[in-house]
């Protein structure tokens, strides 16, 4: 089946949108059911750790450079360094790492 | 537009421009996934511009590259962006109640980690123009770089290109540490999610799904997990977080 990057965009922008709008505009009052707000909680944490390793080892020319960049973000984020200068310094490790004459 | 509005929408721009600044930095390496994905610089800067979501626009790129169906980009968006529900539930109490449905309607387009974080930091009720400001600079930051990252991303050398590809992970890192080092099961969800998503790779078990398909299945599976075993308390996390 041929697929229109448009229409992929689309779907994208609203549900996007759908999700935030929806809280603001039709609860105004808390969640109570503790299981899904448990469950909301811990779903980006999750999320983010799967979509991050392994595909970050993918995403250089050479695996060993992705896992130094990972180590290395770890090591920064946990330093408590900003969002900005984590990715940052990520890219710089994984350009660094290529250059260098391993194997 | 009001005196008050006025200043409130200024103060927004203020706060909201080093948010820009970063935004377009991660933004140039999300054009190169979407330049990655087939994605041409308008059709990359028309996802930036209607998303506001680094996560969710990566996923949709993934997908967008495997080819999947649209029902998995619908269900992949609305999982890696839940936690823009659970934002927009925290901001809702942060209005005042009176608030008109255009403004509720209005601010909900770029309710991120950032712009929800300056705008519950915030003393008292949110005046919406606060967030407008801060919206009005953040949007094009982080388009511009989305569109930027796809035409530079061009003539850039591989070795390059490669290693900016990596910022994007880097950032993720610092959405999910910083919580993990405060938060021992946070830490723990995110080990499991690394070790699940190396195996779920390795495994010939999981292998007729797709990347979105895996990533979707070990998102629920970790958070019920998480959730049922230990059970947490967002409002309490998320006033713990406007108290430092």
């Amino acid at each position: 089946m041929e697929h229109n990057i448009w229409i992929y965009l689309l779907i994208m922008a609203s549900v996007s949108y759908l999700i935030r709008m929806a809280p603001l505009a039709l609860i105004r009052r808390e969640i109570t059911n503790k299981l899904l707000r448990s469950f909301l909680f811990y779903v980006p944490y999750a999320t983010l750790a799967v979509m991050t390793f392994p595909a970050i080892m993918e995403a250089t020319q050479r695996p060993v450079a992705g896992l130094c960049a990972l180590v290395a973000g770890i090591v920064l984020a946990w330093k408590g360094c900003s969002l900005f200068q984590v990715a940052v310094l990520c890219c710089a490790v994984a350009f660094v790492v290529e250059l260098l004459p391993i194997y | 537009m009001t005196t008050e509005n006025k200043i409130c929408f200024r103060h927004g721009m203020r706060d909201g421009s080093p948010i820009a600044l970063g935004y377009f930095a991660v933004a140039f390496t999300l054009g190169i996934a979407a330049r990655n994905a087939g994605l041409s610089a308008l059709q990359a800067l028309v996802a930036s511009a209607l998303n506001n979501a680094s996560a969710g626009e990566y996923a949709g790129f993934a997908l967008i590259a495997a080819g999947s169906t649209y029902w998995e980009t619908a269900i992949m968006t609305l999982v890696v962006n839940a936690r823009y529900l659970l934002m927009s539930c925290a901001l809702s109490q942060k209005l005042q109640p009176d608030t008109p449905l255009r403004h509720r309607m209005l601010i909900a387009y770029d309710v991120t980690d950032e712009i929800f974080g300056i705008c519950v930091a915030q003393p008292g009720h949110l005046n919406p123009w606060y967030a407008y400001g801060a919206i009005a600079v953040a949007i094009p930051g982080w388009a511009l770089g989305t569109y930027f990252g796809v035409i530079m991303g061009n003539v850039l050398p591989t070795r390059v290109v490669s290693a900016l590809s990596v910022g994007l992970y880097g950032m993720f890192l610092a959405i999910i540490i910083p919580p993990a080092r405060k938060n021992k099961v946070i830490a723990g969800v995110v080990a499991a999610g690394f070790a699940a998503s190396y195996l779920a790779n390795r495994l010939p078990l999981l292998d007729g799904l797709s990347t979105g398909m895996k990533t979707i299945i070990l998102t629920i599976v970790l958070a019920l997990l998480a959730a049922l075993l230990f059970p947490a308390d967002i409002v309490n996390t998320e006033e713990k977080k406007e108290e430092r």
